[in-house]
């Protein structure tokens, strides 16, 4: 089981899991972040002192998936969150160790 | 016919009484205006705060003015500096003493203190802006006390209760200088003994702090605007006869103007000077204006109106930037819109026939006497009760350590567990 973490610009939300329903991913934790990474931020400017924004709103997303899974959710976050234009994000893909069901009890990946 | 003519006399103290009660009213509805205005620029977390803040300011105003501050403000006799004291109000006019007078006593005088009630109002408003997000605030009340019962009667009894100001030759029609100056001052002398914002100024810079609810701010600069034709329209007094309907009318048309030019000389600076138009300097352009007519609504005509607007919107753009140079922390202007631009306003009467001299005396006076007795205060105050809030509870935001709860709670970045508003599912 693999933990795929994804940061994506926040209009892409709905499309990315859209896409992602659509490949068999049944889950998806999503949270409202702020980073940046070489897109910076830009300056604004209030009563004539200006001050750099530089955390972006992004969206954290986290998928647990089956190994076999792990391939087609990438690709599929890549193809559905990309704009071409600097700030997309990225994923990180982590081992899980274990998973289970909070309302069955149950283990490993069918838990997920 | 005599009958004839009582009736005809009544009917015009009970218009123009009528006149002042709702003119007042507008003006009391100016204190919903500052508190929009304020608590849209300072931030969230200090938000309460100033809501409670302003409605109570509002209410010791109402109270300490009954009590002593109209009768110092209007005393029967006074030396032209000091005035008489004496406490709560006293009887008005009876039909038969209004007839007698052949009209000369126009206006019920419990009416009369209704309309200036308001006012006093307006002149502490100015100042809880100016102090927003660090100071305590029981003790910012404790200094309405003083202002609405000393300081504010004081410099307005030497103008309007008939002082010395007033002999000298002194004009100033509804408070540019009485009112906004006054308060002005009062709000730089707070914040000199007080402090600016933590944060605020680091390393030669100056750090924007954005303030949490613009709408909110133009909500409230609209409303001001509003009730300013109330502060203009009702201090002609009278509005019974053509010529002073006709007078009326210009008052409103020229305060209406004046602050549109405020808007637009704000407006235009910010984006000379900034590159971008920004909204809050508008909002204090419109004020700026509406304060820099109010020395003198009725004598320039519209053209020029809209011009001593347009310079106060000017004036107040570049106030602001000098007193973030001087370290002076005002959140949302006031000093600027109220001080910079009353001295502005007081001095504009001369362009329509006021004395040029007599309006520098009477706003170094104002200057002089509100400066000094506030400072006196504020130093009291703080020296027996302190003044500022400690550094965390102004990192926690003064709402939290002042009302004990927040203004947007579901939105709180300071609290850990959010109010269960959440539905079952």
């Amino acid at each position: 089981m693999k933990l795929v973490i994804a940061i994506i610009k926040p209009f892409k939300l709905d499309e990315v899991r859209e896409a992602l329903s659509g490949i068999g991913v049944q889950g998806i934790t999503a949270t409202e972040v702020k980073g940046f990474g070489r897109q910076k931020g830009h300056t604004e400017l209030y009563r004539g002192a200006e001050y750099v924004v530089d955390f972006l709103p992004k969206f954290k997303l986290e998928i647990a998936v089956d190994d076999s899974l792990v391939d087609k959710t990438i690709e599929t976050i890549l193809s559905s969150a990309s704009t071409g234009k600097i700030g997309d994000g990225k994923i990180f893909v982590l081992d899980i160790q274990e998973a289970i069901r909070v309302r069955t009890g149950e283990k490993g990946p069918e838990a997920l | 016919m005599e009958a004839l003519e009582g009736k005809v006399i009544e009917l015009a103290y009970a218009l123009d009484t009528f006149y002042f009660l709702v003119m007042g009213a507008f003006v009391m509805w100016m204190a919903a205006g500052f508190t929009m205005l304020e608590s849209g620029l300072v931030r969230a977390k200090n938000t309460a705060e100033i809501l409670t803040k302003n409605i109570s300011l509002y209410s010791i105003s109402v109270i300490m003015y009954m009590i002593v501050g109209y009768n110092l403000m209007y005393p029967g006799g006074g030396t032209g500096v000091i005035p008489d004291l004496t406490f709560f109000l006293g009887e008005d006019n009876t039909a038969e003493a209004v007839i007698a007078s052949g009209g000369d006593v126009y206006y019920s005088g419990i009416s009369d203190h209704f309309f200036q009630v308001v006012f006093v109002a307006t002149a502490c408003s100015i100042i809880s802006g100016a102090v927003a997000e660090r100071m305590k605030l029981w003790p910012f009340l404790l200094f309405c006390v003083v202002m609405t019962s000393i300081i504010y009667p004081v410099q307005g009894y030497w103008k309007w209760g008939g002082g010395f100001l007033d002999e000298a030759g002194f004009s100033d029609f509804a408070g540019s200088g009485v009112v906004h100056l006054c308060g002005a001052v009062a709000a730089l002398a707070g914040v000199l003994v007080l402090g600016a914002r933590s944060g605020k100024y680091v390393d030669g810079k100056v750090n924007a702090m954005p303030g949490a609810n613009l709408p909110l701010a133009t909500l409230g600069t609209f409303i001001l605007w509003l009730g300013w034709f109330g502060f203009n329209g009702g201090s002609e007094l009278i509005i019974s006869n053509v010529a002073e309907a006709n007078a009326v009318s210009m008052i409103f048309v020229n305060t209406n103007l004046a602050a549109a030019g405020g808007v637009m000389g704000a407006l235009i600076l910010s984006k000379v000077l900034f590159g971008k138009s920004d909204l809050t300097m508008a909002l204090n352009g419109a004020i700026g204006g509406l304060v820099s007519i109010t020395a003198e609504p009725l004598a320039p005509t519209p053209g020029l109106a809209l011009i001593i607007g347009f310079i106060g919107g000017i004036i107040v753009v570049m106030s602001i930037v000098m007193l973030d140079k001087m370290k002076i922390d005002d959140p949302v202007g006031a000093i600027s819109a109220h001080g910079t631009c009353g001295l502005w306003g007081l001095l504009a009467v001369a362009l329509t026939g006021g004395s040029l001299g007599a309006q520098v005396y009477g706003a170094f006076m104002i200057i002089l006497w509100t400066f000094i007795t506030s400072y006196i205060f504020w130093s009291l105050i703080k020296m027996f009760f302190g003044l500022r809030v400690t550094e965390d509870e102004e990192t926690e935001g003064v709402d939290i350590s002042e009302c004990g709860l927040e203004a947007y709670p579901e939105f709180s970045k300071a609290s850990g567990v959010k109010p269960s508003v959440y539905p079952e599912q």
